[in-house]
């Protein structure tokens, strides 16, 4: 549906994408995900021909952007960094002038219109001015705006960012809802909005792709089971002697205390060796009952710190 | 295109803008008419060529919001990421300024209504004078869009096109003592002298291509500004 090749962008002497390659298939949803000022927003103008590219091509749905804008315009709802409203203008106003624009035909419009209005949760709010509007409805109108003309593709530039937790929550439950028949690319330098909505992840890092693949993949592999996190009842001393004495065991240390007489660990195994069974028997012998085990779950901020790390050291080796 | 000048003409008739421009306009109109009509020589056409120099000063006020405000309240993208050229859409905020003067040109017909019910005529001459005055405004609105189009701040917009305006008023005064090619320029950019030749009851052909050639040209100039800027910032 969407593919990116080698796409280059300069401001001046400012390398702000420095040759990204993608693909995205129709139906998915992918994650662009990276810290401010890594280039997502000039990649998304890009893919929406608000901006022309230094070089390199991007293709929507067969189309060339840049030798065919208007056809691929039609195929994209864009959600900017920062809604493009008309403060003048109320919200059913400023959404039939979106019409206009997008060239939705005047018999179809009115029902579009309250459908997407209604999907967004701003009906009740349609005949406010925009200039009266909180934040979180702003970004509402942000997005009823993309979606007029009912666009295969949805670009959204961090759709919830300046918003409360109740209104975050919301809007990704639209998201999730539009995507079940569209494909959608959705920036972020939240973590786990990514994990939540998102099928793909590409992180991008001072203009470049550092990593690519789904969400729970990243995670595996970093983190597989060879770090676990435990908590005994019982003897400290004898728990940590009875682990130490199993094979396979890179470390095991002692985290807190949590209750009388029952403390957490932290262990690491050799080889990413799954050892969760035997360390269940073995405890059982020695009547040291396990209230709880589980593998210490990598996030998806370690993924990205490791990467963006990794990629700020190759970089920095390569000067 | 439609879309862009219907949304624009609807935002200028909702602030106050708008009808303070007009109004404005018409006091200045009313105040060159009446030695005319207490004098009982009732001849219009003088007094539009008198009026004309005001709209240096009206059209930038007109037309200074028309591409700045969007470029700076983040709107340019709504409008550049639309499946409409961006020609359409320069044309179309064209039209908007242009239809807010001519708005101006119907509520001054009550003139000449006037000078017909105390027994005057309208004269042709009359005729040939609005088409200069009308040919006039649409090239003053596209060097106001044009100006717009340069800056996000509307009061330097404003002023770009009134320094514009101005040139182009008084280039003729001063083609003669520069001399040579540069004269030879100002007397072309100057307005005035052609717009002389309407309210003198002459229309020619030359006059009509030339204010139709200037205003496209602004356009186009308009349309490769904003290129010129997609190419060069983000």
């Amino acid at each position: 549906m969407i593919e990116i090749k080698n796409l280059v962008k300069h401001y001046g002497q400012v390398v702000a994408v420095d040759d990204i390659s993608f693909k995205v298939k129709e139906g998915e949803i992918v994650g662009f995900l990276g810290p401010n000022g890594a280039g997502k927003s000039t990649t998304m103008n890009i893919i929406t021909g608000y901006l022309p590219s230094t070089s390199g091509t991007v293709e929507v749905d067969g189309y060339d952007i840049s030798l065919h804008p208007e056809e691929v315009k039609k195929k994209i709802g864009y959600l900017p960094e920062q809604p493009p409203l008309y403060n003048d203008m109320t919200v059913t106003e400023y959404l039939n002038f979106v019409s206009d624009l997008k060239k939705v035909p005047r018999d179809k419009r009115k029902g579009q219109l309250s459908d997407i209005m209604e999907l967004v949760g701003l009906t009740d709010h349609r005949k406010r001015l925009i200039d009266n509007l909180s934040k979180g409805y702003r970004q509402r109108v942000g997005l009823a705006q993309s979606l007029v003309g009912n666009p295969k593709v949805l670009i959204l530039d961090e759709p919830t960012v300046g918003l409360d937790p109740k209104q975050i929550v919301e809007i990704r439950r639209v998201i999730k809802a539009l995507a079940s028949d569209r494909t959608i690319i959705l920036s972020t330098h939240i973590l786990p909005e990514v994990s939540m909505i998102c099928e793909r992840v590409v992180i991008i890092n001072k203009g470049k792709i550092a990593a690519e693949d789904t969400p729970d993949r990243l995670s595996q592999n970093l983190g597989k089971m060879s770090k676990l996190n435990l908590t005994v009842k019982g003897d400290k001393e004898s728990v940590l002697k009875t682990i130490g004495n199993m094979n396979n065991i890179k470390y095991v240390a002692m985290a807190s205390k949590s209750e009388d007489g029952v403390f957490k660990y932290v262990l690491e195994t050799k080889d990413n060796s799954d050892i969760r069974e035997e360390l269940f028997y073995r405890m059982a012998e020695c009547k040291m009952p396990i209230l709880e085990l589980k593998p210490s779950a990598v996030t998806l901020e370690d993924i990205f710190i490791s990467v963006v790390n990794k990629t700020g050291i190759t970089e920095k080796e390569e000067e | 295109m439609f879309a862009v000048a219907r949304k624009e003409i609807a935002g200028y008739f909702k602030s106050p803008i708008a009808y303070v421009l007009i109004g404005v306009y018409v006091l200045i109109i009313s105040i060159f008419f009446h030695p005319a009509l207490i004098s009982g020589y009732g001849d219009f056409v003088e007094v539009l060529g008198d009026v004309g120099i005001f709209l240096i000063f009206i059209i930038p006020i007109l037309t200074m919001r028309i591409l700045a405000e969007d470029k700076k309240n983040g709107t340019e993208v709504l409008l550049l990421t639309s499946p409409t050229s961006l020609g359409k859409i320069v044309i179309g905020k064209f039209l908007a300024t242009f239809t807010v003067f001519m708005v101006i040109v119907v509520v001054s017909f009550i003139y000449p209504v006037i000078i017909v019910i105390y027994e005057g005529a309208i004269t042709t001459q009359l005729v040939g004078a609005y088409i200069g005055f009308i040919l006039l405004g649409a090239s003053f609105c596209a060097v106001g869009v044009f100006a717009s189009s340069l800056t996000e701040n509307q009061i330097i917009a404003a002023i770009i096109s009134l320094i514009i305006l101005f040139t182009m008023w008084i280039a003729d005064q001063y083609a003669a003592t520069v001399g040579g090619i540069m004269g030879t320029i100002m007397e072309w950019i100057s307005v005035l002298t052609r717009y002389n030749t309407f309210t003198e009851g002459l229309l020619t052909l030359e006059n009509v291509v030339y204010f139709l050639t200037f205003t496209a040209t602004m356009l186009y100039l308009t349309v490769r500004v904003i290129e010129r800027r997609r190419w060069i910032q983000g």
